[in-house]
């Protein structure tokens, strides 16, 4: 139900509107509720509404912590 | 796709599997709620539990919107349709939601009734404007993720005076029914339902931010990690909350911060408030009456609200008896504990609200995981 996907803006229209881009599929979302929103952002959509914002360097954050090694154990 | 593809990695699982295993220390049980059923989806499609070491189970919790809908919710939307005539519109989560006498909204559209399965609260707004001449009512539920778009639309609705539109509103609130599992006698005095940490919601807490969680934290020293629906996302959750575990540490940690913040989402924050106040009371299925746990519309949105329009009174219906769906609700039972499950109650013909959402539990073990116990006989 919370379902929502990452998708990149490519352009912004008047009325708090922009277009998105999903992997080539392109689809008119309402960003009322990310008026901050720039070309190029990723934003998260969920049911037709971005919701939020992906911050770039903090995923890149996140990918690193993925490829740590155990903590307090001897690694090979 | 960008911001998923890296988040399924293969390989990076395995990696993140063989931290969580190296870490566990083999004489500690770890027991993990994970709230919302984005994850409980997650944990099944992608067989993290099989990834993970004997000691750490995860328990589903009651983040599934359509799992929670009590009966008496849905046989209100289907009297709308049914006996006033109006036009009916909603997601495509609640339309298989059993109902009293055997009905759900998509039965009662095979009956003849008018209900419209919606992408989005604007579309059902959109057809108010096309069908002036008649009464549409958008039946909307959700988590916070999904009330704002709900309170645009009522804004929205006023705004274009749109006045054969409204809303019955079945939204709800996180952190009230956590409140709820944690102050349980299940998890409180038996310890039937042994908690040992949280994983947090993550497109809720995109809205809401991290902060409201830190109660949680403290008052029940509750490790809680916010964490993204990718199954790496996932993994990295558990990690951390086993490393809380063995640190000794309850503290709300932050996995999904490349959209979750502190504060969350101001601008939706505000929009929500705008339109709607808490509501005294909600029955939600499993947990029973939890108090201010859902919101109502406003009385300056009166004219948008169905519940008033309408004339519509709450009566509460108890589940089918054989039905198990509260008490895997609460984490107290797992789906094949049920009689019902894969024997009557199957994703195409659900018994029980779990087994309708593929966010249920019952309906993810069914589609994942419900030969997984069964052992390999050799031909």
């Amino acid at each position: 139900m919370c379902l929502a996907i990452p998708a990149r803006v490519v352009q912004l229209l008047p009325g708090c509107r922009a277009v998105v881009d999903l992997a080539g599929v392109r689809k008119e979302v309402a960003i009322d509720l990310v008026p901050d929103a720039q070309l190029e952002d990723y934003v998260i959509v969920h049911v037709g509404y971005a919701i939020g914002k992906i911050d770039p360097v903090e995923a890149q954050r996140t990918l690193a912590l993925f490829a740590e090694l155990a903590q307090g154990v001897a690694q090979p | 796709m960008k911001y998923i593809d890296e988040f399924r990695d293969g390989d990076s699982a395995r990696h993140i599997a063989a931290n969580i295993a190296a870490e566990v220390r083999p004489d500690t049980s770890y027991s993990f709620m994970e709230f919302c059923g984005g994850h409980t989806h997650a944990i099944s499609r992608y067989g993290i539990s099989g990834m993970l070491p004997a000691n750490v189970r995860m328990i589903h919790g009651p983040g599934c919107p359509v799992c929670v809908l009590p009966i008496g919710r849905v046989d209100l939307a289907i009297r709308l349709v049914m006996e006033r005539g109006v036009m009916l519109c909603t997601y495509g989560d609640p339309m298989r939601v059993p109902a009293s006498e055997g009905l759900s909204l998509i039965k009662a559209k095979a009956r003849g009734a008018d209900v419209r399965m919606v992408y989005s609260a604007a579309d059902a707004l959109d057809l108010a404007e096309r069908h002036p001449d008649r009464e549409v009512v958008f039946f909307a539920i959700g988590f916070e993720t999904t009330t704002p778009p709900t309170a645009l639309v009522i804004r929205d609705a006023k705004a274009r005076a749109v006045n054969n539109f409204s809303v019955l509103c079945c939204h709800v609130l996180t952190p009230s029914a956590i409140t709820h599992i944690l102050e349980s006698a299940e998890v409180r005095q038996f310890g039937t339902v042994p908690i040992d940490g949280f994983i947090g919601p993550a497109h809720v807490s995109i809205i809401i931010g991290s902060q409201p969680y830190e109660h949680f934290a403290e008052e029940y020293r509750k490790p809680v990690v916010i964490t993204g629906f990718e199954p790496l996302d996932v993994m990295q959750g558990i990690l951390m909350l086993v490393r809380q575990v063995n640190e000794g540490r309850a503290v709300v940690e932050n996995e999904f911060s490349r959209v979750v913040t502190p504060k969350g989402n101001l601008a939706a924050q505000k929009r929500v408030s705008q339109v709607f106040e808490l509501r005294e009371s909600f029955e939600w299925r499993g947990l029973g009456e939890v108090p201010y746990s859902a919101l109502k519309i406003r009385p300056a949105y009166a004219a948008w609200d169905a519940e008033r329009k309408f004339d519509l009174h709450y009566a509460s219906v108890p589940d089918h008896k054989q039905c198990e769906c509260g008490a895997i609700l609460r984490g107290v039972k797992r789906p094949a504990d049920c009689k019902l499950f894969g024997t009557v109650c199957m994703p195409e013909s659900p018994m029980g609200s779990c087994m309708v959402s593929n966010e249920g539990a019952c309906a993810a073990h069914y589609s994942y995981g419900r030969f997984r116990d069964i052992a390999v006989v050799s031909a």
